[in-house]
């Protein structure tokens, strides 16, 4: 159980809230409070558009426990509109193929069930293919 | 026996309030009616529907919810931390006890300083939080109040619910009428306590009480809802160019709605039973989703929900001028109706969760 740091997490991974830096604009996720670009305090929140592109992929069969109910699945780095490049998973694909380059978008999906089915559900971030542009 | 006294009255408040956003929301995966009577009928017998939605394995009301509520607020354009109440109506809400709307008001935004509830009434648990919203927004408690219904339907493996237990919903945003895309006149609801479907705690699976289904429930809660809205509002079936009602299965709306005097052209924009399932709490409110992404300024709509238990919500809608700039701000609800991938019935069972796993 992993209450706390759920709970600490909920808006970065619900709705891809990260930072920017108020000295060099720089778009931050996940959230860190020190720009990676100019090393300065960052601690300005910044609620990102979701919208970015498949920069590489993986398929996943045999995955970690807690998982491993949804398998085979993607997980993709995606880079964003507006910067920085996130790991998560792809969803929503139906029979279409991941490409390098597929526009993606933000969606907030369960990922696993924290213990068993008495425990809490944990929700995050998740990119699927556009539904409309 | 005791008369009731009060004459049937319309719910109108004060201050006049309509539907500032609105947004739909239905999931990817389509099992056709046809593959359930393939497993269970050998393929014999009439269906009810074309295919239902079916939800993937990483979704539930709550994440479902989310989208429909960023659809409706990306139409409203107001800040999410003006929103004085979220309210989800569902039947089938994730937790027993922890509430859907606490994590839909996070995802968008709008906490902490607003209302938060999931309610709760079979079908009619989404138009009965816009009866809440109206009064929210119409008292001038707050200036907007959401009001959502979904669900992620269930039915017992091989009973005549399986067809068209389906997945899907809608969120709207109710404000003050001058901001409005559609201006709600007013509402009524008619309700009695009747045995014709219910789920125990803890069962899996809901029960239907068979012939109570039809004419007692159905029919006569949304004829009686129907009729005195239009009775008190001196109106008729041709004072509105669309109308929608609950879509339990193809049939049902079609027959009510001829009785009532409406045509087939009049419905035709809300009715997504046939593509889409029952979803239940969300199945007016998507229907009504549907004549949104169509309607011109200066249409009437009449709404009228069914659910369970039982009772009926009827709404008289009035389009303004400001829907068309703002319907194209979100995906319309034919867009995820497009949007599908056939499932076979075996990865229907895996992702409803059919599966004994230990
Ligand atoms: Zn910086």
């Amino acid at each position: 159980m992993e209450i706390p740091r759920h709970w600490r997490l909920k808006k970065q991974r619900y709705a891809l809230v990260g930072e920017v830096c108020p000295h060099c604009e720089k778009k931050i996720f996940p959230p860190r409070d020190i720009c990676p670009n100019c090393g300065n305090e960052a601690r300005d929140l910044f609620a990102f558009s979701g919208k970015g592109e498949v920069y590489s992929y993986t398929t996943i069969y045999e995955a970690p426990s807690g998982y491993d109910s949804t398998t085979p699945y993607t997980v993709a780095l995606v880079k964003l509109d507006e910067g920085p490049i996130v790991t998560a998973q792809l969803t929503d694909q139906g029979e279409q193929p991941t490409e390098i380059g597929m526009p993606v978008e933000m969606v907030t999906r369960k990922m696993r069930d924290d213990g068993d089915e008495r425990g809490m559900i944990v929700y995050g971030y998740k990119f699927r293919p556009v539904l409309k542009n | 026996m005791v008369t009731p006294k009060a004459a049937p009255t319309l719910l109108k408040p004060t201050r006049s309030v309509g539907i500032v956003g609105y947004g739909a929301y239905v999931p990817r995966y389509r099992l056709a009616a046809k593959e359930v009577a393939r497993v269970w009928t050998g393929g014999k017998g009439g269906l009810p529907i074309k295919e239902k939605a079916v939800p993937g394995l990483d979704e539930d009301v709550i994440t479902m919810s989310i989208e429909a509520a960023r659809n409706a607020m990306a139409r409203a354009r107001i800040d999410p931390t003006e929103l004085r109440a979220v309210w989800v109506g569902s039947e089938s809400h994730p937790y027993a006890v922890k509430p859907t709307s606490t994590l839909v008001a996070e995802a968008i935004g709008a906490v902490p300083n607003t209302q938060a509830a999931d309610w709760q009434f079979a079908c009619k648990a989404g138009t009965e939080a816009v009866v809440a919203a109206m009064g929210l927004v119409g008292s001038g408690m707050g200036n907007y109040a959401m009001a959502i219904g979904m669900d992620t339907a269930q039915g017992k493996p091989g009973d005549a619910l399986e067809y068209t237990a389906g997945a899907g919903g809608a969120a709207f945003i109710l404000g003050p009428a001058e901001e409005s895309l559609a201006v709600i006149n007013a509402s009524y609801s008619y309700v009695t306590d009747t045995p014709d479907f219910w789920r125990r705690p803890e069962a899996k699976y809901p029960e239907h009480g068979m012939r109570f289904t039809g004419e007692p429930a159905y029919f006569k809660h949304i004829t009686e809802a129907a009729t005195h809205l239009m009775d008190a509002s001196g109106t008729s079936a041709k004072d509105y160019q669309w109308a929608v009602f609950h879509q339990p299965n193809t049939k049902f709306p079609q027959k009510v709605a001829k009785q009532l005097g409406f045509s087939t052209k009049q419905i035709n924009p809300g009715l997504l039973v046939p593509v889409i399932g029952n979803t239940y709490a969300g199945a007016a409110l998507i229907g009504l989703t549907g004549i949104l992404d169509e309607a011109r300024a200066g249409d009437r709509v009449l709404m009228v929900s069914f659910g369970s238990g039982a009772g009926s919500d009827a709404f008289d809608i009035l389009i303004t001028d400001k829907l068309e700039a703002r319907r194209d701000l979100a995906p319309k609800t034919l867009d995820y109706i497009r949007r599908r991938t056939e499932i076979d019935y075996a990865t229907y069972v895996r992702y409803r969760g059919k599966l004994q796993m230990k």
